[in-house]
């Protein structure tokens, strides 16, 4: 996570101590609580996306209620649905057009993992596309899955690292995604 | 009504020589065969088929067989007359609305694999009938509709899409829903179906055209 996330303004040129990390918590503190999510319903997890905006479930409690039609007044993609090959192209286009700092939030089985969709028109899993941040299972997630799913992500906004601490985190998780096992050793509980 | 029946097919999925687990293994499906259905049609239609054969006099030419089956007609028709007929059909008959072209294959119907199949409506007399035109994998062409019916324009892109189908004529005869530059025709029966291999905890799942002969 937030390894491939574009370079940012000054406070990356910040030097790394105390300064820094209160810049980070300032910037943290802002960021997750002025998230702006982009419009991008796809399928059946639009519906409950759609919920989760309205009064019910009254996603305006974490002030983002306002899902921005244009990508340019948006930071927060939440794929909600699967992703065609045909679709892969717009989605990517639309990820470039939203102004950094920006998240992904690959909403249900399809976005997650192309789902029940295991066929020639289908993208399994739209992380083939743009990096994502966190991943929300369920076929389709209910309403309060995805607040939840939005909640942790604004924990890790909030602890975003930034300048040379960012350049730290990801050398760490790089390091810890190379010592583990890979998937294809998991056995589970079939060993 | 009599058909030639062309021989019937049992079971579903493709699970042959297993058990079946399935509970459909009982099945068997008798396949429509090349006959046509004798008068009184019954209902509307021996009107219908009277008021064509007076509007459009090369009927016997022109119509392959009609089949009624299931309280329903059909009309065969050759593809070099479809769209005289259709043109008599919505003018003289009142056919005002083709509700679309959908196609059809037939993998083992040799020279006759692809149909294209036409529900009509008439809004005047509130009677429905359908065109079904067939032909030959090799020579894949039929006379497009749109002049007739100008919303057949992307029904018949679709089926263009789908089935490769070419509907000569056609304003602008381009693929509707995959992208531009696809291989192939995704609803042909012998289309595979894609997909990858997937894997969790040890245990593999091959790909869904690999896991079972899907018919």
């Amino acid at each position: 996570m937030a390894t491939r996330r574009p370079r940012m303004g000054l406070e990356d040129k910040l030097p790394s101590g105390i300064v820094l990390t209160s810049v980070e918590k300032l910037a943290g503190y802002m960021r997750k609580n002025s998230l702006w999510p982009a419009t991008f319903g796809l399928a059946c997890c639009a519906i409950e996306m759609m919920a989760a905006g309205a009064g019910r479930y009254d996603l305006a409690r974490f002030g983002m209620e306002v899902f921005r039609a244009s990508p340019r007044q948006a930071d927060l993609m939440i794929v909600a649905g699967r992703v065609t090959n045909k679709m892969a192209p717009v989605l990517r286009q639309i990820y470039d057009q939203m102004a950094a700092p920006k998240w992904v939030l690959a909403m249900g089985a399809c976005a997650s993992s192309g789902g029940m969709f295991n066929n020639y028109a289908v993208v399994q899993g739209v992380d083939h596309v743009v990096p994502v941040d966190i991943y929300l299972p369920g076929c389709p997630p209910r309403p309060e899955m995805l607040m939840d799913a939005i909640l942790k992500l604004h924990e890790s906004i909030n602890d975003e690292k930034l300048g040379p601490n960012r350049e730290r985190v990801i050398k760490e998780v790089e390091a810890a995604a190379m010592a583990a096992k890979p998937t294809h050793q998991l056995n589970g509980l079939l060993a | 009504m009599t058909l030639d029946n062309k021989g019937a097919d049992h079971g579903m999925f493709g699970t042959h020589g297993t058990g079946d687990t399935s509970g459909y293994g009982g099945l068997v499906h008798i396949a429509a065969g090349a006959g046509s259905s004798q008068r009184p049609f019954g209902g509307y239609f021996d009107q219908v088929a009277d008021d064509l054969e007076r509007a459009y006099p090369d009927f016997n030419d022109a119509i392959e067989r009609v089949v009624v089956d299931r309280n329903e007609l059909t009309l065969h028709i050759k593809r070099e007359r479809l769209v005289e007929v259709a043109r008599t059909l919505r003018d003289k008959l009142k056919f005002e609305m083709c509700m679309g072209v959908s196609g059809v294959h037939y993998p083992t119907d040799a020279g006759r694999e692809l149909h294209a199949v036409y529900p009509l409506l008439s809004i005047t007399n509130n009677q429905r009938i359908r065109l079904e035109v067939s032909v030959s994998d090799s020579d894949p062409h039929i006379p497009s509709l749109v002049e007739v019916w100008a919303g057949n324009n992307w029904h018949e892109r679709e089926t263009f899409d789908m089935f490769g189908i070419i509907f000569d004529g056609h304003p602008g005869l381009t693929r509707i829903l995959m992208p531009d530059d696809w291989q192939g025709h995704p609803q042909r029966k012998d289309y595979d179906l894609g997909g990858i291999a997937v894997e969790y905890k040890g245990a593999t799942t091959p790909p869904p055209s690999e896991r079972r002969s899907y018919k």
